[in-house]
Protein backbone atom coordinates (compact mmCIF):
# COMPACT_ATOMS: atom_id res chain seq x y z
CA UNK A 1 0.00 0.00 0.00
CA UNK A 2 2.60 2.08 0.85
CA UNK A 3 4.28 1.43 -2.45
CA UNK A 4 1.14 2.66 -4.33
CA UNK A 5 0.88 6.11 -2.52
CA UNK A 6 4.68 6.91 -3.45
CA UNK A 7 4.18 5.98 -6.66
CA UNK A 8 1.31 8.52 -7.14
CA UNK A 9 3.74 10.93 -5.40
CA UNK A 10 6.16 10.38 -8.18
CA UNK A 11 3.45 10.97 -10.36
CA UNK A 12 2.93 14.17 -9.25
CA UNK A 13 6.52 15.65 -8.74
CA UNK A 14 6.84 14.61 -12.84
CA UNK A 15 3.54 17.25 -13.29
CA UNK A 16 5.40 19.93 -10.52
CA UNK A 17 8.17 19.29 -13.32
CA UNK A 18 5.90 20.58 -16.19
CA UNK A 19 4.46 23.33 -14.18
CA UNK A 20 7.71 25.13 -13.20
CA UNK A 21 9.29 24.51 -16.77
CA UNK A 22 6.13 25.33 -18.84
CA UNK A 23 6.77 27.73 -21.32
CA UNK A 24 3.27 29.02 -21.87
CA UNK A 25 0.22 29.94 -19.22
CA UNK A 26 -1.93 26.80 -20.32
CA UNK A 27 0.47 24.21 -19.72
CA UNK A 28 0.87 25.29 -16.13
CA UNK A 29 -2.89 25.26 -15.81
CA UNK A 30 -3.03 21.31 -17.25
CA UNK A 31 -0.27 20.80 -14.80
CA UNK A 32 -1.51 22.32 -11.75
CA UNK A 33 -4.92 20.54 -12.44
CA UNK A 34 -3.32 17.04 -13.00
CA UNK A 35 -1.39 17.90 -9.44
CA UNK A 36 -4.39 18.26 -7.80
CA UNK A 37 -6.37 15.42 -8.93
CA UNK A 38 -3.25 13.36 -8.18
CA UNK A 39 -3.51 14.53 -4.43
CA UNK A 40 -7.30 13.26 -4.61
CA UNK A 41 -6.12 9.83 -5.29
CA UNK A 42 -3.39 9.78 -2.48
CA UNK A 43 -6.22 11.26 -0.39
CA UNK A 44 -8.47 8.49 -1.41
CA UNK A 45 -5.75 5.73 -0.76
CA UNK A 46 -4.89 7.11 2.59
CA UNK A 47 -8.94 6.81 3.93
CA UNK A 48 -8.80 3.17 2.30
CA UNK A 49 -5.61 2.14 4.27
CA UNK A 50 -6.24 3.82 7.67
CA UNK A 51 -9.88 3.39 7.38
CA UNK A 52 -11.69 6.74 7.90
CA UNK A 53 -14.71 7.77 5.69
CA UNK A 54 -14.13 11.81 6.46
CA UNK A 55 -11.17 12.02 4.41
CA UNK A 56 -12.86 10.89 1.20
CA UNK A 57 -15.09 14.67 1.62
CA UNK A 58 -11.60 16.23 1.11
CA UNK A 59 -10.95 14.53 -2.15
CA UNK A 60 -14.41 15.36 -3.29
CA UNK A 61 -13.40 19.01 -2.06
CA UNK A 62 -10.27 18.64 -3.88
CA UNK A 63 -11.47 17.57 -7.22
CA UNK A 64 -14.11 20.84 -7.31
CA UNK A 65 -11.43 23.37 -6.00
CA UNK A 66 -9.52 22.22 -9.25
CA UNK A 67 -12.68 21.95 -11.61
CA UNK A 68 -13.63 25.91 -10.66
CA UNK A 69 -9.89 26.77 -11.33
CA UNK A 70 -9.40 25.32 -14.55
CA UNK A 71 -12.39 26.92 -15.58
CA UNK A 72 -11.83 30.54 -14.07
CA UNK A 73 -8.59 30.41 -16.13
CA UNK A 74 -9.89 29.51 -19.10
CA UNK A 75 -12.67 32.14 -19.57
CA UNK A 76 -9.74 34.42 -18.57
CA UNK A 77 -7.90 33.03 -21.62
CA UNK A 78 -10.68 33.60 -23.76
CA UNK A 79 -10.54 37.12 -22.81
CA UNK A 80 -14.60 37.32 -21.18
CA UNK A 81 -15.68 38.51 -17.95
CA UNK A 82 -16.00 36.01 -15.54
CA UNK A 83 -20.01 35.95 -15.07
CA UNK A 84 -21.54 34.78 -18.46
CA UNK B 1 -42.03 25.24 -11.17
CA UNK B 2 -41.43 21.71 -12.49
CA UNK B 3 -37.74 21.86 -12.61
CA UNK B 4 -37.44 22.82 -9.36
CA UNK B 5 -39.27 19.92 -7.82
CA UNK B 6 -37.24 17.84 -9.59
CA UNK B 7 -33.72 19.36 -8.80
CA UNK B 8 -35.02 19.10 -5.27
CA UNK B 9 -36.11 15.58 -5.56
CA UNK B 10 -32.17 14.84 -6.65
CA UNK B 11 -30.43 17.03 -4.08
CA UNK B 12 -32.22 15.48 -1.62
CA UNK B 13 -31.26 11.86 -2.85
CA UNK B 14 -27.42 13.47 -2.88
CA UNK B 15 -27.42 14.62 0.62
CA UNK B 16 -29.10 11.01 2.12
CA UNK B 17 -26.65 9.00 -0.11
CA UNK B 18 -23.40 11.41 1.38
CA UNK B 19 -24.64 11.25 4.82
CA UNK B 20 -25.53 8.10 4.98
CA UNK B 21 -27.26 7.83 7.87
CA UNK B 22 -31.37 8.65 9.15
CA UNK B 23 -30.88 11.12 12.15
CA UNK B 24 -34.21 13.44 12.31
CA UNK B 25 -31.50 16.60 12.52
CA UNK B 26 -29.42 15.34 9.38
CA UNK B 27 -33.17 14.99 7.83
CA UNK B 28 -33.80 18.45 8.59
CA UNK B 29 -30.53 20.21 7.44
CA UNK B 30 -30.68 18.16 4.34
CA UNK B 31 -34.66 19.41 3.04
CA UNK B 32 -33.32 22.97 4.26
CA UNK B 33 -30.17 22.90 1.98
CA UNK B 34 -31.84 21.22 -0.90
CA UNK B 35 -34.95 23.95 -0.90
CA UNK B 36 -32.66 26.29 -0.95
CA UNK B 37 -29.95 25.52 -3.92
CA UNK B 38 -33.45 24.57 -5.84
CA UNK B 39 -34.65 28.31 -5.61
CA UNK B 40 -30.97 29.60 -6.75
CA UNK B 41 -30.04 27.26 -8.92
CA UNK B 42 -33.06 25.07 -10.49
CA UNK B 43 -33.27 27.41 -13.42
CA UNK B 44 -30.28 26.25 -15.07
CA UNK B 45 -30.88 22.15 -14.62
CA UNK B 46 -31.83 20.35 -18.04
CA UNK B 47 -34.72 21.29 -20.32
CA UNK B 48 -38.37 18.85 -19.61
CA UNK B 49 -36.69 16.85 -16.90
CA UNK B 50 -40.11 14.45 -16.80
CA UNK B 51 -37.61 12.55 -19.17
CA UNK B 52 -35.76 11.24 -15.98
CA UNK B 53 -38.37 8.83 -15.03
CA UNK B 54 -39.01 7.20 -18.42
CA UNK B 55 -37.64 3.83 -18.07
CA UNK B 56 -36.13 2.79 -21.89
CA UNK B 57 -33.56 6.07 -21.48
CA UNK B 58 -32.36 4.11 -17.87
CA UNK B 59 -32.11 0.75 -20.14
CA UNK B 60 -30.25 2.30 -22.68
CA UNK B 61 -27.90 3.85 -20.54
CA UNK B 62 -27.40 0.37 -19.37
CA UNK B 63 -26.70 -0.87 -22.41
CA UNK B 64 -24.11 2.29 -23.30
CA UNK B 65 -22.29 1.49 -20.51
CA UNK B 66 -20.07 -1.56 -21.07
CA UNK B 67 -19.97 0.03 -24.60
CA UNK B 68 -18.36 3.33 -23.61
CA UNK B 69 -16.15 1.44 -20.67
CA UNK B 70 -14.57 -1.18 -23.34
CA UNK B 71 -13.92 2.13 -25.57
CA UNK B 72 -12.55 4.04 -22.86
CA UNK B 73 -10.14 0.97 -21.60
CA UNK B 74 -8.72 0.72 -25.58
CA UNK B 75 -7.79 4.45 -25.81
CA UNK B 76 -5.94 4.34 -22.49
CA UNK B 77 -3.77 1.34 -23.40
CA UNK B 78 -3.32 2.82 -26.95
CA UNK B 79 -2.20 6.30 -25.24
CA UNK B 80 0.29 4.67 -22.76
CA UNK B 81 1.75 2.66 -25.58
CA UNK B 82 2.18 6.21 -27.19
CA UNK B 83 4.02 7.38 -24.10
CA UNK B 84 6.33 4.59 -23.62
CA UNK B 85 7.33 4.13 -27.08
CA UNK B 86 10.59 5.79 -28.07
CA UNK B 87 10.36 7.28 -31.33
CA UNK B 88 7.03 9.43 -30.28
CA UNK B 89 4.51 8.20 -33.36
CA UNK B 90 2.91 11.79 -33.43
CA UNK B 91 0.78 12.97 -36.26
CA UNK B 92 -1.50 15.48 -34.83
CA UNK B 93 -4.12 17.67 -36.41
CA UNK B 94 -7.51 19.59 -35.99
CA UNK B 95 -10.13 18.48 -37.85
CA UNK B 96 -13.91 19.08 -37.86
CA UNK B 97 -17.34 17.08 -38.02
CA UNK B 98 -21.09 17.66 -37.77
CA UNK B 99 -23.11 15.98 -35.43
CA UNK B 100 -27.15 15.34 -35.52
CA UNK B 101 -27.74 15.47 -32.36
CA UNK B 102 -29.96 19.26 -30.77
CA UNK B 103 -30.32 18.87 -27.29
CA UNK B 104 -27.63 20.65 -25.22
CA UNK B 105 -27.01 17.66 -22.93
CA UNK B 106 -26.75 15.46 -25.55
CA UNK B 107 -24.11 17.44 -27.16
CA UNK B 108 -22.31 17.33 -23.65
CA UNK B 109 -22.25 13.70 -23.33
CA UNK B 110 -21.34 13.75 -27.05
CA UNK B 111 -18.45 15.75 -26.58
CA UNK B 112 -17.08 14.28 -22.82
CA UNK B 113 -17.57 10.55 -25.12
CA UNK B 114 -15.27 11.48 -27.65
CA UNK B 115 -12.62 13.18 -24.79
CA UNK B 116 -12.25 9.98 -23.40
CA UNK B 117 -11.92 7.67 -26.48
CA UNK B 118 -9.15 6.64 -28.55
CA UNK B 119 -6.88 9.90 -29.26
CA UNK B 120 -9.14 12.64 -29.17
CA UNK B 121 -10.60 15.72 -27.99
CA UNK B 122 -12.77 17.80 -28.54
CA UNK B 123 -11.48 21.46 -28.65
CA UNK B 124 -14.32 23.51 -29.78
CA UNK B 125 -18.44 23.05 -29.93
CA UNK B 126 -19.81 25.62 -32.53
CA UNK B 127 -23.92 25.26 -33.40
CA UNK B 128 -24.10 21.69 -34.73
CA UNK B 129 -19.76 21.92 -35.59
CA UNK B 130 -17.60 19.65 -33.44
CA UNK B 131 -13.51 20.82 -33.80
CA UNK B 132 -11.41 17.98 -32.94
CA UNK B 133 -7.83 17.31 -32.09
CA UNK B 134 -6.93 13.86 -33.32
CA UNK B 135 -3.30 12.38 -32.10
CA UNK B 136 -2.57 10.36 -35.11
CA UNK B 137 -5.23 11.88 -38.22
CA UNK B 138 -6.36 8.77 -40.40
CA UNK B 139 -8.47 10.65 -42.28
CA UNK B 140 -9.05 14.15 -43.23
CA UNK B 141 -12.80 14.47 -44.62
CA UNK B 142 -15.56 15.28 -42.70
CA UNK B 143 -17.95 12.26 -43.50
CA UNK B 144 -15.60 9.42 -43.39
CA UNK B 145 -13.63 10.70 -40.33
CA UNK B 146 -17.41 11.19 -38.73
CA UNK B 147 -18.08 7.60 -39.43
CA UNK B 148 -14.84 6.39 -37.52
CA UNK B 149 -14.96 8.81 -34.55
CA UNK B 150 -18.86 9.55 -33.60
CA UNK B 151 -21.23 6.81 -35.51
CA UNK B 152 -21.69 4.43 -32.44
CA UNK B 153 -21.87 6.73 -29.73
CA UNK B 154 -24.75 9.33 -31.63
CA UNK B 155 -26.63 6.19 -32.33
CA UNK B 156 -26.75 5.34 -28.69
CA UNK B 157 -27.15 9.07 -26.99
CA UNK B 158 -29.98 9.69 -29.54
CA UNK B 159 -32.06 6.73 -27.67
CA UNK B 160 -31.05 7.96 -24.46
CA UNK B 161 -31.35 11.76 -24.67
CA UNK B 162 -33.99 12.67 -27.45
CA UNK C 1 -14.70 -12.63 -2.55
CA UNK C 2 -14.08 -12.16 -6.40
CA UNK C 3 -15.03 -8.32 -5.68
CA UNK C 4 -11.86 -8.10 -3.37
CA UNK C 5 -9.34 -9.44 -5.93
CA UNK C 6 -11.68 -7.05 -8.67
CA UNK C 7 -11.14 -4.50 -6.42
CA UNK C 8 -7.05 -4.71 -5.76
CA UNK C 9 -6.79 -5.45 -9.83
CA UNK C 10 -8.35 -2.67 -10.24
CA UNK C 11 -6.36 -0.10 -7.61
CA UNK C 12 -2.70 -0.99 -9.04
CA UNK C 13 -3.62 -0.74 -12.62
CA UNK C 14 -5.03 3.03 -11.72
CA UNK C 15 -2.13 3.60 -10.14
CA UNK C 16 0.36 2.46 -13.07
CA UNK C 17 -2.11 5.21 -15.78
CA UNK C 18 -1.89 8.01 -13.11
CA UNK C 19 2.26 7.33 -13.49
CA UNK C 20 2.11 7.30 -17.16
CA UNK C 21 -0.14 9.89 -17.57
CA UNK C 22 2.37 12.28 -15.90
CA UNK C 23 4.94 10.81 -17.62
CA UNK C 24 3.51 12.07 -20.88
CA UNK C 25 2.40 15.33 -19.33
CA UNK C 26 6.43 15.96 -19.20
CA UNK C 27 7.50 13.58 -22.57
CA UNK C 28 4.95 14.81 -25.26
CA UNK C 29 5.91 18.11 -27.53
CA UNK C 30 3.25 20.53 -27.26
CA UNK C 31 0.04 21.53 -25.08
CA UNK C 32 -2.75 20.19 -26.97
CA UNK C 33 -0.56 16.50 -27.09
CA UNK C 34 0.25 16.99 -23.83
CA UNK C 35 -3.84 17.75 -22.43
CA UNK C 36 -4.97 14.34 -24.51
CA UNK C 37 -2.06 12.25 -22.30
CA UNK C 38 -2.61 13.60 -19.45
CA UNK C 39 -6.41 13.92 -18.98
CA UNK C 40 -7.37 10.27 -20.43
CA UNK C 41 -4.98 8.72 -18.29
CA UNK C 42 -5.28 10.56 -14.76
CA UNK C 43 -9.58 10.32 -14.98
CA UNK C 44 -9.67 6.56 -15.87
CA UNK C 45 -6.93 6.16 -13.01
CA UNK C 46 -8.45 8.63 -10.22
CA UNK C 47 -11.97 6.47 -11.28
CA UNK C 48 -9.65 3.42 -11.45
CA UNK C 49 -8.56 3.67 -7.50
CA UNK C 50 -12.02 4.89 -6.51
CA UNK C 51 -14.07 2.02 -7.89
CA UNK C 52 -11.88 -0.33 -6.88
CA UNK C 53 -12.04 1.15 -3.17
CA UNK C 54 -15.96 0.96 -4.05
CA UNK C 55 -15.96 -2.84 -5.12
CA UNK C 56 -13.99 -3.81 -1.72
CA UNK C 57 -15.50 -1.92 1.06
CA UNK C 58 -19.20 -2.61 -0.51
CA UNK C 59 -22.69 -0.84 0.20
CA UNK C 60 -21.35 1.73 3.46
CA UNK C 61 -20.14 4.99 3.90
CA UNK C 62 -16.89 4.74 2.20
CA UNK C 63 -17.93 2.68 -0.50
CA UNK C 64 -20.88 5.04 -1.51
CA UNK C 65 -18.71 8.36 -1.04
CA UNK C 66 -16.53 7.15 -3.63
CA UNK C 67 -18.86 5.73 -6.01
CA UNK C 68 -19.68 9.35 -6.33
CA UNK C 69 -16.24 11.18 -6.17
CA UNK C 70 -15.46 8.91 -9.13
CA UNK C 71 -18.69 10.48 -10.83
CA UNK C 72 -17.79 13.20 -9.80
CA UNK C 73 -14.24 13.00 -11.64
CA UNK C 74 -15.69 11.24 -14.70
CA UNK C 75 -17.88 14.42 -15.86
CA UNK C 76 -15.97 16.85 -14.81
CA UNK C 77 -12.03 16.19 -16.37
CA UNK C 78 -13.39 16.98 -19.64
CA UNK C 79 -15.17 19.81 -19.33
CA UNK C 80 -12.00 21.27 -18.01
CA UNK C 81 -9.81 19.93 -20.24
CA UNK C 82 -12.82 20.96 -23.48
CA UNK C 83 -12.96 24.57 -21.79
CA UNK C 84 -8.72 25.01 -21.50
CA UNK C 85 -7.99 24.01 -25.32
CA UNK C 86 -10.71 26.44 -26.49
CA UNK C 87 -9.24 28.88 -24.22
CA UNK C 88 -5.83 28.27 -25.65
CA UNK C 89 -6.47 28.30 -29.11
CA UNK C 90 -8.45 31.46 -29.55
CA UNK C 91 -5.65 32.84 -27.35
CA UNK C 92 -3.20 32.04 -29.81
CA UNK C 93 -1.04 29.00 -28.86
CA UNK C 94 0.75 27.31 -31.43
CA UNK C 95 0.32 23.59 -32.48
CA UNK C 96 3.61 21.36 -33.05
CA UNK C 97 5.60 21.89 -36.30
CA UNK C 98 4.87 18.29 -37.17
CA UNK C 99 1.54 18.85 -37.45
CA UNK C 100 -0.76 18.09 -40.41
CA UNK C 101 -3.70 20.08 -40.49
CA UNK C 102 -5.22 22.86 -38.20
CA UNK C 103 -9.23 23.59 -39.75
CA UNK C 104 -10.16 25.54 -36.44
CA UNK C 105 -7.29 28.27 -37.59
CA UNK C 106 -8.30 28.22 -41.16
CA UNK C 107 -12.08 28.58 -40.19
CA UNK C 108 -11.71 31.04 -37.32
CA UNK C 109 -8.84 33.30 -37.85
CA UNK C 110 -8.30 32.11 -41.52
CA UNK C 111 -4.42 31.61 -40.81
CA UNK C 112 -3.02 28.33 -39.96
CA UNK C 113 -1.84 28.05 -36.43
CA UNK C 114 1.25 25.51 -37.04
CA UNK C 115 4.53 26.93 -35.62
CA UNK C 116 7.49 26.87 -37.68
CA UNK C 117 10.36 24.66 -37.36
CA UNK C 118 12.50 26.02 -34.80
CA UNK C 119 10.05 27.78 -32.62
CA UNK C 120 9.92 26.23 -28.77
CA UNK C 121 5.95 24.85 -27.89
Amino acid sequence: MSILIITLSLAAFFSLYRALRGPSISDRAIAVDIMSILFCGITALMAFRYNLPYLLDLSITIAILAFIGTLALAKYLEGRHLDD
Amino acid sequence: MNRKIIFFLVALILWFLFTFNLNYDEIIVGIFVSLLSAFIFGGYFIEKPIKIFQIHRWFWLLVYIPIFAYKCIEANLDVALRVLHPGMPLKPGIIKIKTSLKTEIAKTFLANSITLTPGTMTCEIDGDTLYIHWIWIKEEEEEKAKKMIAQTFEKYLKRIFE
Amino acid sequence: MIFYYLGWISIIFGVIFNLLGALGLVKFPDLYNRMQASTKCVTIGTCGIMLGIFFIRGFNQMGIKALICALFILFTMPVAAHALSRGSLLFGTKLWHKSVIDKFGEDKKGYSQISKEDEAT
